[in-house]
Order: C-alpha cells, then sequence, then structure tokens
C-alpha cells in the first residue's frame, strides 16, 4: 500500500502511518531498528530497493530523506509504503526542498521507532564526517560507501582522518568474502609466517586499499597494492610464505581461482557481492566495529607502494 | 618487521573482535549413502547447495553418492541439479552449481558389494589428489537403520572409517535410535566399534532450528524470566507437536513404531531438557549435555500409566476440504495395526525447581494443523482483588514458544476490557520471529551439515541422551504393547481422542488449542 502526501508536515506522516498500517494489516511490532537512508534523487529507487530487500533480514522502518534543490520555498512531500509494497519493513520517504533540505535531522526525530537502535546509511557520496553530521549524531551505526563518491580513494583517507566507531564503509563489507576465504587458507597446514603480499585491483575500489591495510595490520610484512583497470573489481590476493604462494585470482567477477604449495588449483564460486548483501552483513551486527577502525587509522599507513 | 605468528592456534587473520567471517569448513568432502531417498532429496542436497551459495564450504568440496542405480557422475549430477532447483532456497547461481558439479561423484553399490567399498575408497583417494579434501571425509548415512550394521561394517573393512594424523572421518546418523533402550544400545554399539563417540554426529534436525537456539538465548540471556521459571510460578508446560498430514507413504517406517517413537523419545524430549534445565556453564557441547543429561536423568514417570497417558488412531474422516483414510486403512498396515498416532503423556521433574510442575507432552498426525510449540503456564495469581465476574474470562498467563511455522514468541496476559465496568480479559502479546526474520534464516540442514564438517558437536545429542530418553519412553511402551488395546480413535483435524483430554482434566487442567 502507498501513500502520497505532498506538500505535507511531519505530524500528518505520523498519523497517517497509523492509518495505513491498520488498513494494510502490517504489524510495527516486530522492527527491530530504523534505517535513515540519505540519497538525491538520481539513487533513490535503488537505494531504496536496497534497504527493502535487507529488512527481510532485519525488520525495520526505513525513512529515507531525499534531499531536493536548495532554491525556492521550503516544502516537504512525503510517500509511507507498507506491507507488501516495502518489504518487511515500513518506508517512509520524505523529499525536502528549499531550506528544509538542510534540516534532515528534525524531521525523521519524532519518526523514529521507540527505544530501538538507529542506522544512517549515506547510499551516495559519503559526508565528510560522518559522526558529527548532525544526523550521524542520532546513530549508534553509520554506514557510507566510499565507492560511491566521485573520487573514492580521496573519500576513504578522508573516511581513515574521521574514523570513529560504529562508523562502515560498505567497501568493506564487500570484502567478507576474501577474507575469509584468506582466513581459512591460514587454518591449514603448514602453519608458516607470511612475509609478504600483494593485492591487486581496481584503482576506482576503495576495497582494494582495505584489504591491502587489513594484511599490513594483521600479517605484520609489507604490504604492495597494484592497480588494475577501473572497473575490474578486486582482482587478486597473494600471500608469500616459506613453502610458496597462496594466491586467490578473479578475473572475470564471478569465480576465483585458488592456487597453494602441494594442492590441486582449486575454483572458488565468489560472485561480487551485491548492495543487499553487504547492507544485511552491517545491519547484522549494531556495536562498533573496532577492527574496521583500526585497519583505518593503523593498517592504512602500512600499506607500501602503490605501482600501476 | 617480524611477520606475525601462524600456528594451528593462532592465525593472524583471525581476530576476535572481528564478528563478520563466517567459518568455513575445512578441505573435505562428505559421502552420502541413500541418495535418491526423500530427506537427501528434499533436504540434505538443497541445504549442501544453499552452503555453497553462502561461501560457507571450502574450495574443492567434494560430494559423493554412493547407491545401486547404475548412475554415471553426470546423471548424479542431474539428480542433484533437479533436487537444488525445486528445493533450495537461496537463488539459483550458475558458478556456484558449476563448482559443486566438478566435484560430485556417483559409485554404484549394494551395500554388501566389497569391491564397490573398495571403489569408493579409491574414489576418495582420487579426491583428495585431485581436488585437494585432504583425508576429510563424512559418511552421511540417509539410510533405513537396518542397513547401519552392514554399511559401517563395510567401512571399517575397506578402511573407510581409519583416521590418520590431522585427517578425520566422522558418520553421521538419522533417526530413530533404535526403538527402546536395547536395540538402541545394539545399535550404538555397531556404530561406536567403528567410529569414536565424538566422530558420531546423531542429527536431531529440531536442535538446528533458530527458535530452538532461541529458547536458549531467551531463557540465559535474559533476567526477565529466570526468577519465574520454576515451580514458585509455573503450573505446568505444555509441549505439543503437531502435524496435519497421515503417514503418507512411510507405513513401512511407521507401523509398529507410531508416534511416541518417532517424535517425543527425540524432538519432544530435546525441547523438554532445553526447556528445563539449569543454566549450563558454557555452550560447548559437554557442558550443555551434562545439563541435558541431569535434568533428563530426572525425569519420573507416572505411578500410574493408564491415567497418565493417552493414545490414538485417526479414523477415516476429513481434514479440512479433503476427504481422507483412516490410520487401519492406509496402504500398507495391518488392519488390526495398535500402532499409534497420537499420543499424549504426562512426565514430571525430580528436581527442586520443578517439583510439582507436570510436564504434558503430545505428538500426533491428522491433528488441527501444523504446529509445534513450547507452553509455559503460570499459576493464577494467588490473590485477586477483583470481584468473580471481573476475572471471569482470565485464564492463566502464559509464554509460549512457537517453534514451527510462524516462529516466536507470544505472552499470554490479563487486560481490561475497554469500559466503565472493571472486567478483565486474556490477551496475546507476539513477538513473530518467523514473520520476518525467517524468510532468509538457514535451514536447520544448512547448519548442521555446517557444523559436522567444522566438528563443532553441541547441537547433536550423545549417546547418553538417546539412552535417558528410552528410559523414560519405555515404560509406556512397553505397557501399551503389554496391554494390547486398540488406540482410541479420533478424527482427522481435530486435537486427538478423548482420553487425552480426560487426561489433563482429571489433573483440573486442559489442553491448550494451539
Ligand atoms: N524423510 C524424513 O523426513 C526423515 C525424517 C527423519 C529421519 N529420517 C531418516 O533418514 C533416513 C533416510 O530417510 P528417507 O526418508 O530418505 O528414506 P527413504 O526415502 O526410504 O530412502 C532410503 C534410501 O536408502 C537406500 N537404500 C535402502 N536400502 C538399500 C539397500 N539395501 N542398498 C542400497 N540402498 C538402499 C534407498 O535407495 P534406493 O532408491 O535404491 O532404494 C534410498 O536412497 C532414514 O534413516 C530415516 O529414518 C527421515
Amino acid at each position: 500500500m502507498i501513500v502520497d502526501l505532498p506538500n505535507t508536515t511531519t505530524n500528518e506522516v505520523s498519523k497517517r502511518l497509523v492509518v495505513a498500517r491498520g488498513e494494510s494489516g502490517a504489524v510495527a511490532l516486530g522492527r527491530v531498528l530504523t534505517l535513515i537512508l540519505v540519497t538525491d534523487e538520481d539513487g533513490a529507487n535503488d537505494a531504496i530497493g536496497t534497504a527493502n530487500d535487507a529488512s527481510r533480514e532485519h525488520p525495520s522502518r526505513v525513512l529515507v530523506i531525499v534531499r531536493g534543490s536548495t532554491d525556492g520555498d521550503s516544502r516537504l512531500d512525503a510517500q509511507i509504503r507498507v506491507g507488501g509494497d516495502a518489504g518487511a519493513s515500513e518506508v517512509i520517504v520524505l523529499r525536502l526542498f528549499g531550506e528544509l533540505a538542510n534540516h534532515g535531522s528534525a524531521l525523521v526525530t519524532p519518526l523514529l521507532l521507540p527505544d530501538a537502535p538507529v542506522v544512517v546509511w549515506w547510499a551516495g557520496e559519503p559526508p565528510a564526517d560522518p559522526a558529527s553530521e548532525r544526523i550521524g549524531t542520532m546513530a549508534t551505526r553509520r554506514i557510507v560507501d566510499t565507492a560511491k563518491a566521485t573520487d573514492p580513494a580521496e573519500a576513504l583517507r578522508q573516511l581513515s582522518r574521521v574514523a570513529a566507531p560504529g562508523t562502515t564503509d560498505l567497501s568493506w563489507s564487500r570484502l567478507t568474502r576474501w577474507r575469509a576465504l584468506l582466513a581459512a587458507a591460514l587454518d591449514q597446514p603448514p602453519y608458516e609466517e607470511v612475509t609478504s603480499a600483494v593485492v591487486r585491483g581496481a584503482s576506482d575500489k576503495p576495497s582494494v586499499e582495505l584489504m591491502a591495510a587489513w594484511l599490513a595490520l594483521a600479517l605484520n610484512c609489507p604490504v604492495t597494492v597494484e592497480h588494475t583497470e577501473p572497473g575490474t573489481g578486486m582482482v587478486g590476493v597473494s600471500l608469500t610464505r616459506a613453502s610458496g604462494e597462496i594466491s586467490i585470482v578473479r578475473e572475470d567477477g564471478t569465480v576465483a581461482t585458488m592456487t597453494q604449495p602441494g594442492q590441486p588449483v582449486r575454483r572458488v564460486a565468489l560472485h561480487r557481492r551485491s548492495d543487499v548483501e553487504c547492507l544485511t552483513e552491517e545491519l547484522r551486527r549494531l556495536d562498533p566495529d573496532e577492527l574496521f577502525t583500526d585497519v583505518l587509522t593503523k593498517g592504512m599507513p602500512l600499506v607500501q607502494g602503490v605501482s600501476a | 618487521m617480524s611477520p606475525t605468528r601462524v600456528s594451528a592456534s593462532e592465525n593472524p587473520l583471525r581476530d576476535d573482535r572481528d564478528r563478520r567471517l563466517p567459518r568455513i569448513a575445512g578441505p573435505s568432502s562428505l559421502v552420502m549413502f541413500g541418495v535418491t531417498g526423500d530427506l537427501a532429496r528434499k533436504k540434505l542436497m538443497p541445504a549442501i547447495y544453499d552452503l555453497a551459495n553462502r561461501g560457507l564450504l571450502p574450495p574443492g568440496f567434494s560430494l559423493v553418492g554412493y547407491g545401486r542405480r547404475e548412475w554415471s557422475d553426470a546423471d548424479f549430477a542431474e539428480q542433484v541439479k533437479a533436487s537444488v532447483s525445486r528445493y533450495a532456497r537461496t537463488p539459483f547461481r550458475t558458478e556456484v552449481w558449476d563448482q559443486l558439479a566438478a566435484g560430485l561423484r556417483f559409485v554404484t553399490g549394494n551395500f554388501d558389494d566389497d569391491a564397490a567399498f573398495d571403489r569408493l575408497a579409491e574414489v576418495l583417494r582420487e579426491l583428495d589428489e585431485s581436488r585437494g579434501t585432504a583425508g576429510n571425509h563424512a559418511f552421511y548415512l540417509s539410510i533405513p537403520p537396518s542397513a547401519f550394521p552392514v554399511v559401517t561394517k563395510q567401512l571399517a573393512r575397506s578402511g573407510l572409517s581409519r583416521q590418520d594424523g590431522d585427517s578425520w572421518r566422522r558418520v553421521v546418523i538419522e533417526k530413530p535410535f533404535g526403538h527402546n533402550l536395547e536395540t538402541a544400545r545394539e545399535l550404538n554399539e555397531v556404530v561406536e566399534s567403528v567410529f569414536p563417540p565424538d566422530s558420531v554426529f546423531r542429527i536431531d534436525h529440531y536442535l538446528g532450528k533458530e527458535t530452538v537456539q532461541n529458547l536458549l538465548a531467551l531463557r540465559f540471556a535474559n533476567q526477565l524470566w529466570e526468577p519465574i521459571w520454576n515451580a514458585h510460578y509455573v503450573d505446568h508446560v505444555q509441549i505439543t507437536m503437531a502435524e496435519d498430514i497421515g503417514i503418507g507413504g512411510r507405513a513401512g517406517y511407521y507401523d509398529g513404531i507410531g508416534a511416541a517413537r518417532d517424535v517425543i523419545q527425540n524432538h519432544l524430549l530435546q525441547l523438554l531438557a532445553l526447556t528445563a534445565m539449569e543454566e549450563p556453564i558454557s555452550f560447548d557441547a559437554k557442558d550443555l549435555r551434562a545439563e541435558k543429561e541431569k535434568v533428563l536423568s530426572a525425569v519420573r514417570p507416572p505411578a500410574d500409566l493408564d491415567q497418565a497417558a493417552a493414545r490414538g488412531q485417526y479414523s477415516r474422516g476429513y481434514q479440512g476440504n479433503e476427504a481422507v483414510a483412516g490410520f487401519l486403512e492406509e496402504d500398507g498396515i495391518a488392519p488390526d495395526s495398535i500402532t499409534e498416532t497420537f499420543a499424549a503423556l504426562r512426565l514430571d521433574i525430580d528436581t527442586r525447581r520443578w517439583a510439582g510442575v507436570p510436564f504434558y507432552l503430545r505428538a500426533g498426525k491428522r491433528l488441527g494443523r501444523r504446529v509445534t510449540e513450547i507452553a509455559v503456564v503460570f499459576k493464577r495469581a494467588p490473590f485477586l482483588p477483583f470481584d468473580n465476574t471481573a476475572t471471569g474470562e482470565l485464564g492463566q498467563n502464559a509464554i509460549v514458544i512457537r517453534v514451527q511455522p510462524d516462529e516466536g514468541v507470544t505472552i499470554r496476559f490479563g487486560s481490561k476490557v475497554p469500559g466503565t465496568a472493571m472486567e478483565v480479559r486474556d490477551v496475546n502479546m507476539d513477538f513473530s520471529y518467523g514473520e520476518s526474520f525467517t524468510e532468509s534464516s538457514p535451514e536447520a540442514y544448512e547448519r548442521l551439515i555446517l557444523d559436522v564438517l567444522l566438528g563443532d558437536p553441541p547441537l547433536f545429542p550423545r549417546h547418553e541422551e538417546v539412552e535417558l530418553s528410552w528410559k523414560i519412553l519405555d515404560p509406556f511402551t512397553k505397557h501399551w504393547e503389554s496391554s494390547g488395546k486398540q488406540p482410541e480413535a479420533y478424527y482427522p483435524g481435530q486435537w486427538g481422542p478423548t482420553s487425552a483430554h480426560d487426561m489433563l482434566a482429571r489433573d483440573g487442567r486442559s489442553w491448550r488449542v494451539p
């Protein structure tokens, strides 16, 4: 069920939400968190779809702040989606115009679920300092996506300068399956130290730098980044040990080849993770990701020369 | 700079603070007996695919089928693919399937065929070479228990059960674990003569369900319930497992077994143990088992087995809009069978926590609807400062853990009816775990198969628990057999025979309508 409320007020939105829920038979009791989604008009539809799908595992109230033009008069257009049109969530889209567009946090306050955690997700260009944004201070978890920035590499460096507990990056969750494979490889004998590592991947993907930073931090060995063409994503990681090299190489974005000394070459399905998978993973833990903070602040400076 | 140490117990890429990394099983293969069976097709093979899709199986993972069909590896792959496309929970991805398919093998043979088992051993050696399964193999016996002795003997004879060095061999078995204490012990001797106890994984798929694990969270992560979880406040507990279907095509299995052995001995007594046990000192397998075993050994069957138990057989009638046959008319059931399709019993637990609190267990087929739940029913308030008319409609408070379907928790309590007069009536407060979470939460078999490959035992009952459960149930089934009485008929789509209702009425109680 979709209710459109052009040129409205937050009071009206709250009232109509209760009515809409009653009429569509949707119950609000199971919702475990409020997800505030900040986006511009262009990215709005995709991001709402992603949030809806993620809500299948984490029933939530999704408050979407779509920032329109700040010129002209202040105005709020709202839309409420409940029941079948909103996955397992209820979605309230708030389109802000004029001066109001700078005051998103004031608008969402009366619409937050009582006594439930708040998560903010900036689906597009990340803010300069998520933790000190007004809307960021309302949240226990702040999620950005540096890969969506106009300059991803700079966005990641900026994020490392303002790293704070509770701030994470979808570029980090994109790495989880790669990291799991690497960790599983070191679970097996021979138990040898890793003496150096190389990470290969696209120059426009902050994930590549994060992978290198994580390895440098954990392994305490030289880690080099080799950049590949933009658009190629994560391409490969190799770890050098006394007995030889463990390498995982993914050329086509779906299947990787894993090579280890004394083992047959193996193929592993390793598709690029969708935003839904990444956001779902983010919402699974609402406590700060301390390891990620360390990777940003301590790991990144350890990464050695970048070669092309 | 000196690199971070790596050893068998120190992996620098695993950080305690890193809660994102899933545990991926180490190099291994799964050998499945009974691949053409219902369970394998509907549950096991789809679960394996779902695990692969979630990236939780090791690179090079291999699945070997063993059966009497003349199948090539490709024929087997066809079968697996058909069952995966039909029953898997997660979407079909070609690249995941291709990796899985590359590790599929089939070995043709009967269970007593020495040469075929030697071929199986050869196939596993080849997989160790070509796919790096590292000598780690789990054998899943999804076959009738009568075939366990011959298969385990073959596994021993062909050297397949032998573990050398770091590699492991495990065996997975499905219920029924015998049909009484004696046969359970025999079965166990057969299996444990070949595999050490730590390598035997007994599947009770209820324990892999999220809600059952949630029961532990509910009880031990909260301060709210513990103070009232005892005989001071609890009046009685009802554990129900109802199915709306009949025995279907499983007459051969069901006749002579019956509801009590089929589900009370395992699922319901496990639920009872988890509901009633004391807090384990940790969730390690051995601490969890210690508590379950303690509470199961404190269970006492009633003195009068006729008064505190009931049995039934469904008769012909209508289940919803469908005309259905009675149990005695089902194909393959003897017309004078005394096997019960419904059983209810009262058990008492001799501990300080539960003295005087009966646990009523019931299980049956062709009941009102498919539901499994645990209802903890509380005593009435000792004094009610209202007049009788005000609380005439007030029942007893209850906490209901809904195990399936619609998993969640319901709390039932009294609330004032709006209006000027003081009138109190029961209302329900629902937490729905199922509604929104389960859509993407894993199937029990995914969890259990992964735990087998990881060698993680907490969710698998040990032989000791199995024995204790039979000790509880044997007096009932012996009594029923020696009496030779026909179980009481009940209409399909209802909640069991009259005697089941009488049994609670004698105690001044009644069954919930779940
Ligand atoms: N189905 C369930 O929901 C369920 C629930 C709980 C426990 N279980 C247990 O799980 C196991 C499997 O159940 P199921 O329902 O899948 O059984 P099923 O449908 O009867 O399948 C039995 C399997 O064993 C094979 N088999 C039987 N005798 C054989 C022999 N002499 N030589 C070679 N193969 C033989 C059959 O192969 P053919 O096709 O060649 O006959 C078939 O693949 C049993 O232990 C059962 O008690 C099942």
